[in-house]
């Protein structure tokens, strides 16, 4: 990984944007649809510590998404992901190095065929269970870290270089069944890497229980070719703040769980009051391998984590996200001390009028 | 007859029918009645029409939105209908789901 100072990052930062400015006046030749069908840059900028069996590192980070839609039916959509990180210098030096991370995301288009189907083609994130595509980014997830099992089932990169369809097959007042089959092809290109697989993943979901269950399928297509399975259970009870969230998934070489559970109390003048705005988060997660010939992303002991946290949210778009951790395993057991803080941030990507 | 006494009369005459005419017909106080009915009633239709669907936006949105991510503070109405597209297909919404929340999202 290259290194640069505090600088390169702004200067990555402003690349980045002019890069986005250009995509955005190409995007512009073309007449929107509709006064609220403006082209908007989302995202979230955060600043991350994690002290992980002493040593801090020390993380500002910048997810931009861009959405621009063209016409009635189309879509482009894209994340990128800038990331400075200060770790501790090893070998028992003094002071910290630093390390810059900047790549796309993904980068697809969308075209939305029927009421049902929408073919994705690009690079999109990879639909397995539910962490890559739904709370990976910075300003959804209660962790900094995501789950341990989260490599599984997602082909080293986390997204593919291919076609997807995807839709909501079902829709009811009492159930909906929603579903994205894909197929990506193997890539080298360094901003678009992927691995040859396909697979996809079906959901019901309940929505008088506010119970979702979902089952994932994919299957790595290059070198020896591997199945994942994933399950995912999440319930969320009407009228509270509270969530709770699953998953499992089994692979070739190793397979886990992670259960999370949040909670927000109504109890004290709403949520948006000064006791509201608090959400104790927990987390437990185990992981087991079945053998250690690969390396999956997965810790190669079978490892147990319990994440205790306790995330705020202040008005305007802002969280502060803290966590203490234990992790057990065969190699040593372990504290890890996180604290966050995260902005989102939501607007048109340029100035306009609604008609 | 002088002029007189027509002008006379026909001032007096005005005089006593004015009221007459003034006075609005049964029948199209009647109308009139309807035509107010018919403005409160489509006014109280449109009310409750959008009423509806902001009660199945909210329901859309808690069903859906609120399961992964808490509501954004607030954002321009001009990107709305890019919110509601993007998450048509992040969230694989149904179209009368992202209709229903596009009304809730501008009521």
């Amino acid at each position: 990984m290259p290194r640069f100072g505090l600088s390169s990052l702004f200067v990555e930062m402003l690349r980045a944007a002019r890069l986005v400015t250009l995509a955005l006046a190409v995007l512009g030749v073309g007449r929107y649809a509709g006064a609220q069908d403006t082209p908007l840059l989302s995202g979230g900028v955060g600043f991350f510590t994690s002290t992980n069996g002493g040593n801090t590192t020390y993380q500002p980070i910048i997810e931009p998404l861009l959405v621009a839609p063209i016409g009635q039916h189309l879509l482009i959509e894209s994340r990128a992901a800038l990331i400075e990180t200060y770790a501790p210098r090893s070998n028992g030096l003094s002071g910290y190095d630093h390390t810059f991370f900047g790549a796309l995301t993904y980068l697809q288009g969308d075209a939305i065929l029927t009421p049902h189907v929408t073919l994705v083609g690009g690079s999109f994130l990879i639909p397995f269970g539910t962490y890559n595509e739904r709370l990976s980014p910075i300003w959804i997830s209660n962790f900094q870290d995501g789950p341990l099992i989260s490599s599984l089932g997602l082909m080293s990169t986390g997204t593919g270089v291919g076609g997807m369809l995807r839709g909501s097959a079902i829709s009811r007042r009492k159930y909906s069944i929603d579903y994205a089959a894909y197929f990506s092809a193997r890539s080298g290109n360094e901003q678009f890497n992927s691995e040859r697989s396909s697979g996809g993943r079906a959901s019901l979901y309940l929505p008088e229980q506010r119970l979702e269950i979902g089952f994932s399928y994919n299957r790595l297509l290059q070198d020896t070719h591997e199945n994942f399975y994933g399950a995912h259970v999440w319930w969320e009870p009407k009228d509270t703040a509270f969530r709770l969230r699953s998953e499992f998934a089994r692979g070739h070489h190793a397979q886990g769980y992670w259960i999370e559970a949040d909670y927000r109390t109504q109890a004290f003048g709403g949520l948006d009051s000064f006791i509201g705005r608090f959400e104790p988060v927990f987390r437990m997660q185990q992981t087991f391998r079945r053998d250690t010939l690969v390396s999956d992303g997965l810790p190669l002991v079978n490892t147990q984590r319990a994440d205790f946290g306790l995330d705020y949210n202040l008005p305007h778009n802002t969280r502060i996200i803290t966590s203490y951790a234990r992790q057990f395993s065969s190699t040593g057991n372990r504290n890890i001390w996180e604290t966050g803080i995260v902005y989102r941030f939501l607007f048109p990507a340029w100035k306009g009028k609604s008609k | 007859m002088s002029l007189k006494r027509f002008l006379s009369g026909f001032l007096l005459l005005s005089v006593a029918l004015t009221p007459l005419m003034a006075a609005p017909q049964p029948g199209s106080q009647q109308q009139a009645a309807q035509q107010t009915d018919v403005k409160a009633s489509t006014k109280q239709k449109a009310t409750a029409k959008n009423s509806v669907h902001q009660d199945e936006g909210q329901r859309v949105f808690e069903q859906n939105c609120s399961r992964c991510h808490t509501a954004p503070d607030g954002f321009s109405s001009r990107i709305s209908g890019t919110v509601l597209r993007h998450m048509r297909v992040r969230a694989s919404l149904s179209r009368h789901d992202e209709e229903e929340l596009l009304h809730f999202l501008n009521p």
